[in-house]
């Protein structure tokens, strides 16, 4: 492992993409910032512009105007980025499978490197879903 | 070579550096602490700018060569700013004259280079941020040299760093007389002064330029990797140079390293308390803020430094 991933994996700065969610999973995520879990701890802040992203967060499920955009987003980001995928909509589109507005779930749009299901997910298993990611790409 | 040593290592770019990211992390932490959380490990700082370092970076399509050089710009005049600094406080003797002016010009650079990097990379929101940038600097930079200006009639019109620290050491502080009495043109150019450094540093009242809720990083938000860590490594700088510059202007009577360093904790804890306790201004209540009561307080400073309070 190289000083690059290592240093990576020190400071994640976190880009929060919503593609049409309830706003359930995106309020947890906001909980991560809290006192409570502070995700500080571990070097990971929200930043306010995609250049300067290392992880995109994706909640909700993609429609065909956001499929677009979260496409346009990924390429718009440096790499290397990591995309995770939070919440069940993000995971596998749940109860929206069929729905006539959603074409594909968002591993079709964009290469996800963890999934984090529930619905909405605990704060502690987005910090689970966390040191799985660090240990990933310990792993590269 | 000794100019380059001293540019490049100890006063300068190395240990001024090292400085600014620690500061950077107690600026930081003690933010995490107000708000009740716990905060990031101290090398948090280090590690942000190695990986950056290590990121892709992203040219807009379109963006014009000042894209790239302007974060350069910025370090470079910083860094020589730290050194001027740092040199004077260890032989105040050997500085020349005129380093003031040099000092206060080169201080303009970093704003500057955040406005011609950003106003070059073609983003909507980073044209937002850069007219914002342009009118605070039209703003604080008024008052800070007005403050100067009175720091210069205390020191019996010298405009050289090293001779305002000789003024101190033999007649006290700039902020009390020489009779040991608080000095009131002192204080006011301090608290101008304190004011204009926390909005010189981008810090909270005073971060329009780069809102991250509003307008997405503002000025950085076409930056990326290797730029964007330059600029993060020229406000870390500035966050160690800009304390020191208010210390020399108006702490100088004792530079000993452990004095210097008590000093150099205050005005941190300063600048961190304003940061926390206030929301950020809009850009006309920041340029009403420095142009009215800052000026008219500065200009005070001034009058009460003619008259030799």
């Amino acid at each position: 492992m190289n000083l690059r991933f290592k240093a990576l994996t020190k400071s994640i700065w976190v880009f929060h993409a919503a593609c049409s969610p309830c706003n359930n999973c995106d309020i947890e995520i906001l909980d991560l910032l809290t006192p409570r879990f502070d995700v500080e701890r571990l070097g990971m802040i929200l930043a306010g512009s995609i250049r300067h992203a290392d992880a995109l967060l994706v909640t909700g499920v993609p429609n065909y105007k956001t499929k677009e955009r979260l496409k346009k987003l990924y390429s718009q980001a440096p790499k290397p980025c990591v995309v995770v995928a939070v919440g069940s909509c993000a995971c596998g589109r749940v109860m929206f499978k069929d729905s006539y507005n959603s074409p594909c779930p968002v591993d079709e749009v964009v290469p996800v490197d963890v999934y984090i299901p529930g619905c909405p997910p605990k704060p502690e298993a987005m910090i689970a879903g966390v040191a799985k990611l660090i240990k990933k790409l310990k792993g590269k | 070579m000794k100019i380059l040593f001293h540019y490049l290592i100890f006063p300068g770019f190395l240990f001024a550096s090292c400085m600014g990211l620690i500061a950077g992390w107690v600026d930081r932490k003690v933010t995490a602490r107000v708000q009740w959380r716990k905060g990031p490990p101290w090398y948090q700082n280090f590690v942000d700018i190695i990986k950056l370092l290590g990121k892709e970076t992203i040219l807009p399509e379109g963006a014009k060569n000042t894209f790239l050089f302007a974060p350069f710009l910025g370090l470079l005049s910083v860094v020589l700013v730290a050194t001027i600094l740092g040199l004077s406080i260890r032989f105040p003797l050997e500085s020349f004259v005129g380093d003031l002016i040099v000092v206060l010009y080169l201080l303009t650079m970093p704003a500057i280079a955040l406005i011609v990097g950003a106003a070059s990379s073609r983003n909507p929101l980073a044209s937002i941020g850069v007219s914002r940038e342009m009118k605070l600097v039209l703003g604080y930079e008024l008052p800070f040299i007005l403050a100067v200006i009175a720091i210069i009639i205390k020191s019996k019109g010298v405009i050289q760093i090293g001779a305002i620290i000789n003024h101190q050491i033999n007649f006290g502080s700039n902020i009390f007389l020489p009779s040991g009495w608080v000095s009131p043109a002192g204080v006011l150019a301090f608290v101008v002064a304190i004011f204009c450094m926390q909005a010189k540093l981008g810090l909270v009242p005073f971060d329009m330029s780069e809102a991250e809720q509003e307008i997405m990083g503002g000025t950085l938000i076409e930056y990326s990797g290797l730029p964007l860590a330059m600029f993060k490594l020229t406000k870390a700088l500035l966050l160690y140079t800009l304390p020191l510059f208010m210390i020399i202007l108006f702490l100088g009577k004792d530079l000993s390293p452990a004095m210097l360093i008590g000093k150099y904790v205050l005005l941190l804890v300063i600048v961190v308390l304003i940061r926390n306790t206030n929301p950020r201004l809009r850009i006309d209540q920041a340029l009403r803020f420095f142009w009215g009561p800052m000026t008219f307080l500065a200009g005070a400073a001034v009058i009460l430094a003619i008259l030799g309070l």
